[in-house]
C-alpha cells in the first residue's frame, strides 16, 4: 500500500492495532479539511503489527489525549517535507479539560465554571482518578 | 482579607494515624472534664451549610460549637441558600467564610468539599458528600471502637449490610487499615458488595485480612466489632431493588447467640429495620454511645482546626 509522503502535518507512528480509529475520532480529523490516511495493521519490526496515521496539516493537537489512549507511540512534526522533531509521549499524572467525569453525582455536573481534573492513580493500567469524586475516568469519556 | 487557612477535613485520609490518635486523646479528655472546654470557642461562629437535609449530623455539629462557648449559624436544606437562585458553590462559600470562623458542609454532589475547600478563608469540614466521604462519622466510630475495646488494632470488624454505597464503610475501611493486624468480614448481599476498589486500592494494597459472605451468623463468634448499616433509599435509582434488599439483615437476639461477650455493636444511624430494638438494652448495643461520642470528636477536631488547643 503507497501513501504519500506529506508536506506539512503529522505522522502518528506506532499505534497500537486498534487504537488508530480512536484517535481519529478523539482529534475529529472526520472535521478538518485536509488529507488524512489511516493505515492499520502495519507490519512492524518494533511492534510485530502496528497502526499509522498520516495528517496532511499541522493542526492543534492536545498531546494529553493522544497518551491517555495509547502512550507509546511517537509523533512526527513534518514541515516541508522533513521531520523536523520527534515527540515521544508520556502518560501525563493530571489532565486537565481532557476528559469528563461520568459520575452524575460528581460537583463537576452541576458546578459551573471548574475544570475537569483527573489524576493518575494506576500507571500500570492507565487509570485516572477524578480531582473531585474520586470516579474512574472512562476511556469513553475523554473528549 | 485574612490570610487563607490551610487546615481542612474532606477526606479521613486527610489525617495521620496520630493526628486521630491526638483527636481520640481530646475527645476523651472532653468527655472526663467538660467544663474545662465550655469556654475554648468564646467569640467564634461556626457556619453549617446544610444543602442536603441531615438533622443528626448537624445537630451534632450545633452541640459541640454550643459546648465550646461559639455560636452557630447556617441553613439546612439548600432551598433556604442563594443556590435556588443559581449562584455557584464555591462564590456561597467564598461570602460565608467572611461570616464564620469555620464552616460545616453536607452536599448531595460528591466532591463538593474540594471546591469548597479551594475557595474558603477559614477551615471546612465535610459532613458527607453525596455517597463519598464523611470523615467526622469515621472519627465518631473510631473514638467508639477506641473507647469501647482499648484498642484500635488487633481486631475482627464485621461490616454488614449496604457495603457497594455506604460511604461510613468506605471510609471506616480506609481508617482501620492502617492499624496492625485488623481482619474484616463482608456481610452483604451480592447486589451491594464492597466495591472492586475499595478492595484493591484498600484491602488487598495493604494486605488487609478479609472475607466476603453473604451471611450474618457465619462468623459472628469471631467478632470484635459488629457494625450495622442502613440499606439506604436515597442512593436507589430503582425502588423495587430497594424493597427488595432492605430488609435482608435484621440483627435480632437469636443472631447474637454465638457472639462474644464483649462484642461491640455499632451503627451510624438512622436505623430502620436492620438492628431490633430488643437489642437496645443488651449491653453490647453501643449505637447510642456512639451518637453521643460523635459530639466530642466533632468538639476535638473544631478546637484542632481553629487551632485553640
Amino acid at each position: 500500500m503507497v501513501v504519500e509522503a506529506i508536506k506539512n502535518g503529522y505522522v502518528i507512528d506506532h499505534i497500537t492495532v486498534g487504537n488508530a480509529i480512536k484517535i481519529y475520532h478523539l482529534l475529529g480529523l472526520d472535521n478538518i479539511d485536509c488529507e488524512v490516511a489511516l493505515i492499520s495493521y502495519v507490519k512492524s519490526k518494533k511492534m510485530g503489527r502496528k497502526d499509522l496515521l498520516k495528517i496532511g496539516k499541522l493542526i492543534d493537537i492536545v498531546f494529553d489525549k493522544i497518551a491517555v489512549i495509547d502512550p507509546d507511540i511517537t509523533i512526527n512534526i513534518v514541515k516541508n517535507s522533513k521531520i523536523i522533531e520527534k515527540k515521544q509521549l508520556e502518560i501525563p499524572e493530571k489532565l486537565i479539560n481532557v476528559g469528563i467525569c461520568n459520575n452524575p453525582r460528581c460537583i463537576t455536573s452541576s458546578e459551573r465554571n471548574l475544570d475537569q481534573i483527573f489524576h493518575l492513580v494506576d500507571r500500570k493500567n492507565k487509570i485516572y482518578r477524578c480531582h473531585y469524586c474520586e470516579a474512574i475516568l472512562e476511556n469513553s469519556k475523554i473528549a | 482579607m485574612r490570610e487563607k487557612k490551610k487546615k481542612n477535613l474532606i477526606d479521613i485520609k486527610d489525617l495521620s494515624v496520630k493526628e486521630i490518635d491526638d483527636l481520640i486523646k481530646v475527645a476523651n479528655d472532653i468527655i472526663e472534664h467538660k467544663e474545662k472546654y465550655s469556654h475554648k470557642c468564646d467569640g467564634k461562629i461556626l457556619a453549617t451549610l446544610f444543602f442536603e437535609p441531615s438533622t443528626r449530623t448537624r445537630l451534632s455539629f450545633e452541640s459541640a460549637m454550643l459546648r465550646l462557648g461559639g455560636k452557630v449559624l447556617g441553613f439546612s436544606d439548600s432551598a433556604s441558600s442563594s443556590t435556588t437562585k443559581g449562584e455557584t458553590l464555591a462564590d456561597t462559600v467564598c461570602v460565608v467564610s467572611g461570616y464564620a470562623d469555620i464552616i460545616v458542609m453536607r452536599h448531595p454532589k460528591e466532591g463538593a468539599p474540594v471546591v469548597a475547600s479551594k475557595r474558603s478563608l477559614v477551615p471546612i469540614i465535610n459532613a458527607g458528600d453525596g455517597g463519598h466521604n464523611h470523615p467526622t462519622q469515621t472519627l465518631t466510630d473510631l473514638l467508639t471502637i477506641s473507647r469501647e475495646k482499648g484498642r484500635l488494632d488487633n481486631l475482627t470488624i464485621g461490616l454488614c449490610g449496604d457495603l457497594k454505597f455506604g460511604r461510613t464503610i468506605h471510609s471506616l475501611i480506609t481508617a482501620m487499615s492502617r492499624y496492625k493486624n485488623i481482619k474484616f468480614i463482608l456481610i452483604s448481599p451480592d447486589e451491594l458488595k464492597l466495591p472492586e476498589y475499595v478492595i484493591t486500592e484498600v484491602l488487598e494494597k495493604n494486605h488487609i485480612e478479609y472475607i466476603e459472605t453473604n451471611s450474618m451468623e457465619e462468623y459472628m463468634n469471631e467478632l470484635d466489632v459488629l457494625y450495622m448499616t442502613r440499606v439506604q433509599k436515597e442512593r436507589f435509582l430503582n425502588e423495587a431493588e430497594y424493597v427488595r434488599l432492605k430488609d435482608y439483615y435484621i440483627l435480632d437476639k437469636s443472631k447474637l447467640e454465638t457472639a462474644k461477650e464483649d462484642l461491640c455493636i455499632l451503627h451510624p444511624l438512622p436505623r430502620v429495620n436492620e438492628i431490633s430494638t430488643e437489642i437496645d438494652d443488651d449491653k453490647r448495643a453501643k449505637y447510642f454511645e456512639q451518637a453521643y461520642n460523635g459530639v466530642y470528636i466533632r468538639m476535638a477536631l473544631i478546637l484542632k482546626l481553629l487551632e485553640v488547643l
